[in-house]
């Protein structure tokens, strides 16, 4: 069975980077060092598509700046994961058994990234997970071959927990897509909540199916309780339903709201002008951010390239392809020990700082921004943020060792 | 204080009760006349969202006012009409005659290619809609503010039940549409142009949708993947109704609007499960819905087939000769693949013989082929079996299952068991999904490894062609024993076979069970292949898959689910890689199947 080739859109937009290249450097040449990146390219194009773009870019950069492993280039073979496991690790067997990859990265959903994990592990081969935000894929389900770059579902709902540590709001109302990722988020927060704010207490819980809210009654639950503080960790096409049902009915007047990921522009930017204003999230202001100069200089070609904003799914996609080059300059070759060797506890300067590899977890510890949410100019943006690097909300270590039963 | 909160929830739930009798009044209306279950129902109402999140901005920058909120909804409700008329002349006019499962599937072939369509139209990105003008604000009620908008929605329920009463009670059009529901070869036998009454009926089918669409943008935005949940309400909605009785769905929303409202205030987390319940236990009761008649008995559903072959040895030897030749000639990947055909193959043959042979139409199938690979992880990895014993538990627990479920659709038949057999799949996937101390929720259940001795793909390969092919023989030999002959004889005259004294319903159970157990067998086998189990294995996409497989092999030929099963995850491993469309392809390849093959390539084969 002779397999048709997509034509790759990076050969032809190469052409400007090439362009662009500083006139020392020589482009690389010779054998491509090649990288199998699967994702739900379709399924999850809002995420997707502009993380995949941004991959483009800084494979290019790299190539047109000398490459890898003395001058060899890298490619990136994109591959759709159908959003589903079992396609995923179809998917994934096909690129290492037959289009001889590297090793493979991405995935967006948990239970994919989860699966593919797992394969990695019987084919003894490396896979850095890129966005599936569960707990389990460095924790109680973690393999020697599985590495993760985004901050887990605890990271992320301990950054939003320390925002408000030692605040008077201490009856609090949670609100979560019910499915593994709502549920671990609702436990990292009841666990947490009771640590940061002496006395706090959970008054009422709601977990709508995901992709079905029924908003209307989730907000009458939810304000039944007279909660002082709402966690929410609704996203995407459940988020706006919720945020207009709470608005009209009043649910985050005088509250204090935790949410988890609202500040990523794949989920500020469709609610226009109606963020509700003062909400504490995690998320990417990706036009205001100044430090690291790299990352001013990462925005100005990603939006003179694709004529828009990079959106996290950018952010990640690049930070992924400065970690690989690293990672293949510190290992020396592709062989698969020399790579897992050569990331554990690797530091690389990326555009949104140093970031580390943990050795103990094989978590990055690449952070995210904390902000509140705000509305100027007609479109949702955030506020009064800040970054939180990663490293100071990671699973305590002695956790993970018992989860990883090291 | 509590009498006002028990009043806005209330008023919530009429408000979204009215938003489901819309869509499902649409989807009731085509069933009725058509006869035909529409899956990309859903999808039509996906579109009248992005019409209108597309058309009301402009128009309301133009004039912010109710009236033109009104005539943006109006406008968007009309181009989702005039898009069903098309796709009723293109596609459906085509395919009144193909059984009824297979018009399910090329609907399900339309649901994939708007899923794309819609994506290349209007982006990724979900785009919030409008809120309506002066219905923005919330209204006090005893404490309580309550959105202006919901009391509107409430308010628009019973006007469009009313107005379709008095179409349905009062104009010619209604007349015809309420004599073809009754039924429909006797008003074909009195002259009237039956293609115009289709097309008419499917675009104010398509209009309620559009305008059920349209109207739940100030509510939720427009996005891609707002089709499936719509749909799955819409079914549930029409079959607790009745199928074809629009104040049977209006009754039906207003119940599943109540029951959601308040059971999160009882099961905040299982309010998907709670809703299928809910069906189940009302088919149960009453089988053909709270206010649908008694189906007409089926005339010629699936054409009865007297005699089935048994596989030739010919054939046999060179299914296995492939086998070995794949195991030993090519790579990992392949082995894999061919692994994962042959289970799919199986399952798709375990549903093939209950559709030819029970007359039992199950669109729920993929639920035995989880149960049984959710058995044998589970015992795997949690309890520490050894694979050969956990594998057998997956077809034990399957059958299990099917038995269950068996005794509870025994008594029931047609369009009616079809959606039943598709409640309890949501159920058992919503538990799958939804119970995540046990099953892991959507992240499943990794780390499932075969024994040492069967570690490798080649041993696998083998191992799983060695159950699996005698597995498919032996369903092939029960067709032509005593109880595949008596179980078509019921299919064909339940009257007769039950006059002659036969167990039907007993009979009905145990082919259910065996096909149940078959499929868990296969679920089984696919879990130690995969490595992971997870709750897409029983969702509705993998029993489309089973279906299309069918579909593409023919149900009647011998080698048609080993055909299709090829085929199908043939066409998927070539075409996903190559482009982001692979949906859209993948719909037109099912439309086009069922359009100019309808008794599947094998059939297709055998009659040239």
């Amino acid at each position: 069975m002779t397999r048709l080739r997509l034509p790759r859109r990076a050969t032809l937009l190469a052409l400007p980077a090439l362009a662009l290249r500083p006139a020392s450097a020589q482009p690389a040449r010779g054998e491509p060092v090649r990288i199998g990146e699967l994702n739900s390219y379709a399924r999850m194009a809002a995420f997707a598509v502009p993380y995949r773009n941004a991959m483009q870019m800084a494979q290019d950069e790299i190539n047109a700046a000398g490459g890898v492993l003395g001058g060899r280039p890298i490619e990136f073979l994109f591959r759709d994961d159908g959003a589903a496991p079992s396609d995923a690790a179809r998917v994934a067997e096909d690129l290492l058994t037959r289009e001889n990859v590297a090793f493979i990265a991405g995935t967006f959903l948990s239970n994919v990234g989860l699966a593919v994990a797992d394969l990695a592990a019987r084919r003894q081969r490396l896979f850095l997970a890129t966005e599936p935000l569960s707990d389990a894929l460095t924790m109680h389900q973690g393999n020697p071959y599985t590495f993760r770059v985004r901050p887990g579902t605890f990271m992320q709902t301990r950054m939003l927990v320390e925002a408000v540590r030692g605040r008077p709001v201490r009856r609090w109302a949670i609100v979560a897509p019910n499915y593994e990722y709502g549920q671990s988020a609702a436990a990292a927060f009841k666990r947490l909540i009771v640590e940061a704010i002496p006395g706090a207490e959970i008054v009422a819980e709601q977990y709508p199916a995901l992709g079905r809210p029924d908003a209307g009654p989730t907000v009458g639950a939810l304000s039944r309780a007279r909660p002082e503080g709402v966690f929410n960790v609704l996203f995407g096409a459940d988020l706006i339903p919720f945020v207009r049902e709470g608005q009209i009915r009043g649910l985050f007047e005088g509250r204090t709201v935790l949410s988890l990921l609202t500040g990523e522009p794949e989920y500020l930017l469709p609610l226009g002008a109606e963020a509700p204003t003062g909400w504490i999230v995690t998320g990417y202001p990706a036009e205001q951010i100044t430090t690291p100069a790299a990352h001013r200089a990462f925005f100005d070609a990603y939006r003179a390239r694709f004529n828009d904003t990079p959106r996290l799914g950018s952010l990640l996609g690049y930070v992924t392809v400065q970690m690989v080059k690293a990672m293949l300059d510190r290992a020396g070759s592709t062989d698969t020990e020399a790579m897992i060797a050569a990331l554990r506890g690797l530091t690389t300067d990326t555009i949104a700082g140093p970031v580390t590899m943990r050795a103990l977890d094989q978590q990055s510890t690449l952070g995210a921004w904390v902000g509140e949410t705000a509305v100027e100019g007609g479109r949702s943006v955030m506020r009064n943020w800040r970054y939180e690097d990663g490293a100071r909300h990671m699973f305590p270590e002695a956790e993970v060792r018992a989860a990883r039963r090291l | 204080m509590e009498w006002g909160f028990w009043l806005a929830q209330a008023l919530s739930g009429l408000a979204g009760a009215s938003a489901l009798f819309l869509t499902a009044a649409g989807l009731t209306l085509v069933f009725g006349v058509c006869r035909v279950v529409n899956f990309a129902h859903g999808s039509l109402a996906m579109i009248g969202a992005y019409v209108a999140v597309t058309v009301l901005p402009p128009l309301l920058a133009w004039s912010p006012s109710l009236p033109m909120f009104l005539l943006g909804v109006l406008v968007s409700a009309l181009v989702v009409a005039a898009l069903g008329a098309v796709v009723e002349v293109l596609i459906l006019r085509r395919i009144y005659r193909v059984p009824e499962l297979f018009q399910l599937l090329a609907t399900f072939g339309l649901v994939l290619v708007i899923q794309d369509g819609v994506l290349q139209l209007w982006g990724p990105e979900d785009i919030a809609g409008p809120r309506a003008p002066g219905l923005g604000h919330g209204v006090p009620i005893l404490g309580e503010r309550v959105p202006a908008y919901d009391l509107f929605l409430i308010a628009v329920g019973p006007i469009v039940l009313g107005l379709l009463t008095l179409l349905l009670r009062a104009k010619r059009f209604g007349l015809l549409i309420r004599a073809a529901t009754r039924d429909r070869e006797m008003v074909a036998a009195l002259g009237v142009n039956q293609a115009l009454l289709f097309t008419g009926v499917f675009a104010l089918g398509a209009f309620l949708a559009g305008l059920g669409g349209a109207l739940q943008v100030p509510r939720i935005p427009a996005s891609g993947g707002m089709d499936l949940p719509i749909i799955a309400e819409a079914f549930v909605v029409t079959v607790i109704g009745g199928m074809g009785s629009v104040p049977g769905a209006f009754l039906a929303a207003v119940l599943i609007g109540l029951l959601q409202a308040f059971g999160i205030l009882a099961f905040p987390k299982i309010t998907l499960v709670l809703v299928f319940l809910v069906m189940a236990a009302v088919l149960m009761l009453r089988p053909q819905g709270l206010l649908g008649r008694p189906e007409p008995p089926a005339r010629g559903a699936i054409e009865g087939l007297t005699v089935i072959p048994p596989a030739s040895p010919l054939l046999r030897a060179g299914v296995v000769f492939a086998i070995l030749a794949i195991a030993v000639l090519t790579d990992d990947y392949l082995r894999k693949v061919a692994t994962e055909m042959l289970v799919l193959a199986l399952a798709a043959a375990s549903l093939g013989f209950l559709i030819a042979n029970a007359g039992i139409v199950s669109f729920g199938h993929a639920a035995f082929l989880g149960a049984g690979a959710y058995a044998a992880a589970l015992l795997a990895v949690r309890a520490g079996w050894p694979m050969e014993a956990a594998l057998l538990a997956g077809p034990v627990a399957a059958g299990a299952l099917a038995l269950l479920f068996g005794a509870a659709l025994a008594r029931m038949s047609g369009i009616y068991l079809a959606m039943l057999t598709l409640a309890f799949a949501q159920i058992t996937h919503a538990v799958a999904f939804q119970w995540v101390e046990v099953t892991g929720g959507d992240n499943g259940i990794v780390g499932v490894r075969p024994a040492s001795w069967a570690a490798d793909r080649l041993s696998y390969l083998l191992l799983a062609a060695a159950l699996i092919l005698p597995a498919i023989w032996a369903l092939r030999r029960v067709l032509s024993a005593p109880f595949g002959v008596l179980l078509r004889a019921a299919r064909d005259s339940e009257p007769r076979a039950l006059a002659l004294g036969l167990p039907v319903a007993a009979m009905r159970v145990a082919a259910f069970a065996l096909a149940g157990a078959l499929a868990g067998l296969g679920g089984a086998v696919f879990a130690f292949s995969r490595g992971s189990v997870d709750p897409t294995l029983l969702a509705i996409p993998q029993s489309v898959d089973l279906l299309a497989m069918l579909l593409l092999g023919g149900v009647q030929a011998v080698a048609g689910p080993l055909v299709g099963a090829v085929a199908l995850h043939g066409l998927k491993d070539i075409v996903m890689p190559l482009t982001d469309l692979w949906r859209l392809l993948l719909g037109v390849a099912i439309l086009l199947l069922v359009v100019v093959f309808p008794r599947g390539l094998a059939g297709a084969w055998r009659r040239s």
